[in-house]
């Protein structure tokens, strides 16, 4: 690929404690692809997920987000930039319990500023597209696992972002329920040109990346980058 | 293809050796057929991406006249076995019907090889690491590619791409494991 990276990171180290969580990782991303972060549990691929996405600070390496320098940005920056240009996709929806499907979507249009009916309209568009329409006026306690997971990632996509950050996205879900999130989250994502950061530990929800990463005791090689 | 680990082993498996007799018994349940129609439907069901040869048609269906499992209801004018129309009998019906009911023996899929190259790469002081690095790449490859297959609207063509899926994912896990427990494995082959 020859397209400029979309996001960068570079020798990337971050410490919990004593416990170093990622020990010089490296990775790559450019727009419109699918990456998979493999590796075991505690490998430090969602601390990598969340140094990329700007949500915890890097002890020390390069990060870059089109040419920008993550780690020199201020918090509020940081924060501006994930609503702005960043979607997110958790293992466990993570929708807000109060609100229904509906309004769960819209959330991000809302924070942007955009007007409650415009943003509900467009979060129904991404309802209908994510086969989940029907739930629109549910609270995330009434639907299940899969429709929460379709609604969570409506959410991700609804403010048009460039990349989606996606951490074990399937991971409370049945192989179909699974495969189906996958399918609709890679469909939208190409469709919308925006790249996708998926950390995963299943081979089968890996299989639906361009290509993939693996991180192991902290230190992740892109072999996009070596080659 | 490198690795020689493809989806056509499942589809082999699945329909090789013996069991072509059986598949070809079955189609005729609904019918009797001309040899060239029997190997159209298997090709169609079955066959995907490795049709069956006429020679093995013919020789099959020879075999399960002689064995009594098939009649010739008919022969069209014009000579030559593609002119053949076949029926099954009633001890062909008994056998298709046997055949289903019998479990099928569960491959052990041992990975020797793959395990030889791991030992063996601990042992001349090479790196095991890169070999299952290298192996898992070419696994995902072929995931990748069965992935993409199950897009089209086939359910049954979906369904031998998610048995071949999930055979690969279970080489993946082994591999991660003995990733894993490299240290392990190194400290006991070298003792």
């Amino acid at each position: 690929m020859t397209t400029e990276p979309l996001l960068q990171a570079t020798d990337v180290r971050k410490s919990y404690g004593r416990t170093a969580a990622l020990d010089g990782a490296d990775l790559t991303v450019r727009a419109g692809e699918v990456v998979a972060v493999m590796g075991p549990s505690g490998s430090g691929k969602s601390t990598l997920l969340h140094c990329l996405a700007g949500i915890v600070r890097a002890d020390s390496g390069e990060l870059r987000y089109r040419g920008q320098d993550l780690t020199a940005m201020s918090d509020g920056r940081r924060s501006a930039l994930r609503r702005s240009d960043f979607g997110f996709v958790f293992q466990f929806g993570q929708l807000v319990p109060e609100l229904t499907c509906l309004e769960n979507v819209a959330i991000p249009l809302r924070l942007a500023g955009e007007r409650r009916r415009a943003a509900e309209a467009k979060a129904a568009a991404w309802l209908e597209r994510l086969e989940v329409a029907d739930v629109a006026g549910q609270r995330p306690g009434e639907v299940s696992g899969g429709q929460g997971q379709r609604v969570a990632v409506a959410r991700a996509l609804v403010a048009g972002p460039r990349v989606i950050f996606a951490d074990e996205p399937t991971g409370a879900l049945d192989s179909l329920n699974g495969e189906r999130v996958m399918r609709l989250l890679t469909d939208a994502a190409h469709d919308t040109g925006a790249a996708v950061v998926l950390v995963t530990h299943e081979a089968r929800v890996a299989a639906y990346s361009d290509r993939e990463i693996v991180v192991r005791d902290g230190k992740s090689r892109d072999t996009e980058r070596v080659s | 293809m490198r690795g020689g680990y493809t989806w056509r082993v499942y589809t082999a498996c699945s329909v090789g050796g013996m069991s072509i007799g059986h598949t070809l018994l079955g189609l005729l349940e609904s019918g009797p057929r001309h040899g060239y129609d029997l190997k159209r439907a298997f090709d169609e069901r079955f066959g995907h991406d490795r049709p069956l040869a006429y020679g093995q048609v013919y020789s099959t269906m020879a075999r399960l006249l002689k064995n009594g499992l098939v009649e010739v209801e008919g022969i069209e004018p014009g000579g030559g076995p593609e002119r053949k129309r076949y029926a099954i009998t009633d001890a062909g019906i008994t056998d298709v019907e046997a055949w289903l009911a019998q479990p099928e023996r569960p491959e052990p899929y041992l990975q020797t090889t793959l395990y030889t190259k791991v030992v063996l790469a601990l042992l001349t002081g090479r790196s095991a690491a890169d070999l299952l690095d290298t192996q898992r790449a070419e696994h995902l490859r072929l995931m990748r590619e069965l992935t993409r297959r199950k897009s089209s609207d086939d359910l049954a063509d979906q369904l031998i791409c998610d048995h071949a899926l999930f055979h690969l994912e279970a080489d993946l896990r082994w591999l991660e494991l003995t990733a894993a427990r490299l240290d392990q494995l190194a400290a006991a082959v070298t003792r």
